[in-house]
């Protein structure tokens, strides 16, 4: 009998609680909520191609030390950034590796047009580790015919811009149905280049960028691609159409025009125009 | 669209490979562990459970890097086949047995431990030799486990993806397996052609799957109890 009140006495306490913890819990909930109202997003979204993985980093370090907004990046091939996109991914902003994947998401309604910004002209050279015998720095693609070299890493060129560009090298240079047999393929260029780094490819196209990222240098040596061997990779950003927080994502874009982020990107080995 | 058989094979002989070199190096591994009393048997057991826990991409990372040409271990695999692991049939096999190790071992000692052990004993005092009662009495008690095992190791490797796209390369008829090949589709947004492999895939699994539960139902009425 009276452990049994005891019990109900203990029960109801138990619930007085939680309904105390519940209560306080709306409460902090509703207080945040009209906190964000406020206040402008301090954060954005970005897909971008693979080349920029060092230089945007650092750009967006520059960015959220100026403005106190942070850059969230995912880095692929642009082709598979576009398929993400074309699937409602929840990116804000789209840096691709070309300008056909952003002009696909206009026209399919993903991307806001107006927004489209070419932001600098990408390079493609040829890598070889940096204990290679081979000299790629003034031989060029004439290495490629070295025996040496068993496998030869590109990007896919069905979803990455600079795996296109390395195919349509190897053709004007005459050699491509002389190596297709040793190509291989990374997902991205990022890939690509791992597969040279870590030496299981002998030689690799990849982008500029790679090649003189700080990681890398010392890695390798490389033969930057003549500008008449492929399509130019000029490549564009756009502002995606079910952003959140398209002032914020508009607001990046206009400091990537700024000649702080030109510096950054030209660090990289990009160019800011063709 | 087409669907690209190509792929579609070299998965189905890179599966058959793994599950039969699985059964191979299973079998020992599989008996060790349900037989022995050795008292830190648990930790081979943890290093075989190891590849459900760890993600593919580590398994990848590791035939690319620590079996690379960078590495000593590398460069004896290099000095006695003349190539790297990477990017090759045999670099698929290799990661694809580690990756699917504990789906073989797992059943298989599974059902040698279940195995009563008077009759294990029964056969010893019989005069009959391990390797006799293993044949004789063991594996024909365990036949169910030993085609779960082996029917799990070949979907997994059929299944396989996270490995390869590290360590592939993506080389048509070499390396190109058929998860690949869909993953290229979508990426390429040829959803027509992704979804007619997907298709294929997922019957083949469905029909592959069902022979062997069904043959293990039949199994259990009149496989080992005469």
């Amino acid at each position: 009998m009276t452990r049994f009140n005891r019990c109900k006495r203990i029960a109801s306490f138990g619930i007085l609680i939680s309904h105390a913890l519940l209560a306080g819990c709306i409460l902090l909930n509703a207080a945040s909520a009209t906190g964000q109202e406020n206040k402008i997003a301090r954060e954005i979204t970005v897909a971008a191609a693979a080349d920029l993985s060092t230089a945007l980093k650092e750009i967006g370090d520059l960015y959220e030390k100026k403005t106190g907004v942070k850059l969230k990046l995912s880095f692929g091939a642009s082709g598979a950034l576009t398929q993400q996109i074309q699937n409602d991914a929840p990116f804000d902003l789209f840096f691709s590796a070309d300008m056909d994947y952003p002009r696909q998401l206009i026209s399919s309604g993903a991307a806001d047009g107006s927004t489209l910004y070419q932001y600098a002209v990408g390079k493609l050279v040829l890598w070889v580790p940096a204990d290679s015998a081979l000299d790629v720095e003034h031989k060029g693609m004439d290495v490629l015919g070295d025996p040496s070299i068993k496998k030869i890493a590109i990007a896919n060129p069905q979803h990455a811009p600079y795996g296109r560009a390395a195919v349509a090298a190897l053709k004007h240079a005459g050699v491509y149905d002389r190596v297709s047999d040793r190509l291989v393929m990374g997902e991205s260029v990022s890939q690509a280049a791992q597969f040279v780094e870590s030496g299981n490819a002998q030689a690799g196209f990849v982008a500029l960028a790679h090649a003189v990222a700080p990681g890398m240098r010392g890695k390798g040596k490389y033969w930057q691609v003549p500008a008449e061997f492929y399509p130019p990779l000029t490549q564009g950003a756009v502002v995606l159409s079910h952003s959140q927080h398209k002032k914020e994502a508009e607001d990046f874009l206009e400091f990537i025009k700024t000649k702080e982020a030109g510096d950054v990107l030209q660090k990289y080995g990009f160019t800011l125009s063709s | 669209m087409a669907i690209d058989w190509q792929s579609f094979w070299l998965t189905l002989q890179l599966a058959i490979t793994v599950s039969l070199i699985l059964f191979v190096i299973g079998l020992p591994i599989a008996y060790w562990i349900a037989f022995s009393r050795w008292r830190w048997r648990f930790l081979v057991e943890t290093v075989v459970a190891l590849p459900i826990v760890l993600p593919p991409t580590v398994l990848g990372f590791y035939v690319l890097v620590a079996l690379g040409p960078r590495s000593p271990l590398g460069r004896l695999w290099i000095s006695l086949t003349g190539h790297t692991l990477a990017f090759t049939f045999s670099g698929l096999v290799i990661g694809s047995i580690l990756y699917s190790l504990p789906f073989a071992v797992q059943p298989f000692a599974a059902s040698f431990a279940g195995v009563d052990r008077k009759l294990v004993a029964a056969s010893a005092t019989l005069g009959a030799s391990p390797l006799r009662t293993f044949v004789r009495v063991i594996a024909p008690l365990s036949v169910p486990g030993l085609i779960a095992g082996t029917a799990l190791s070949f979907a997994h490797t059929m299944g396989e993806f996270g490995v390869v796209l590290m360590v592939g390369g993506n080389i048509p008829g070499i390396t190109r397996t058929v998860s690949i090949d869909i993953f290229d589709r979508v990426q390429a947004s040829d959803y027509a052609g992704a979804n007619a492999t997907a298709l294929l895939l997922l019957a083949f699994s469905f029909i592959v799957l069902a022979l062997v539960y069904g043959m293990n139902r039949k199994a259990w009425i009149i496989g080992p109890v005469k």
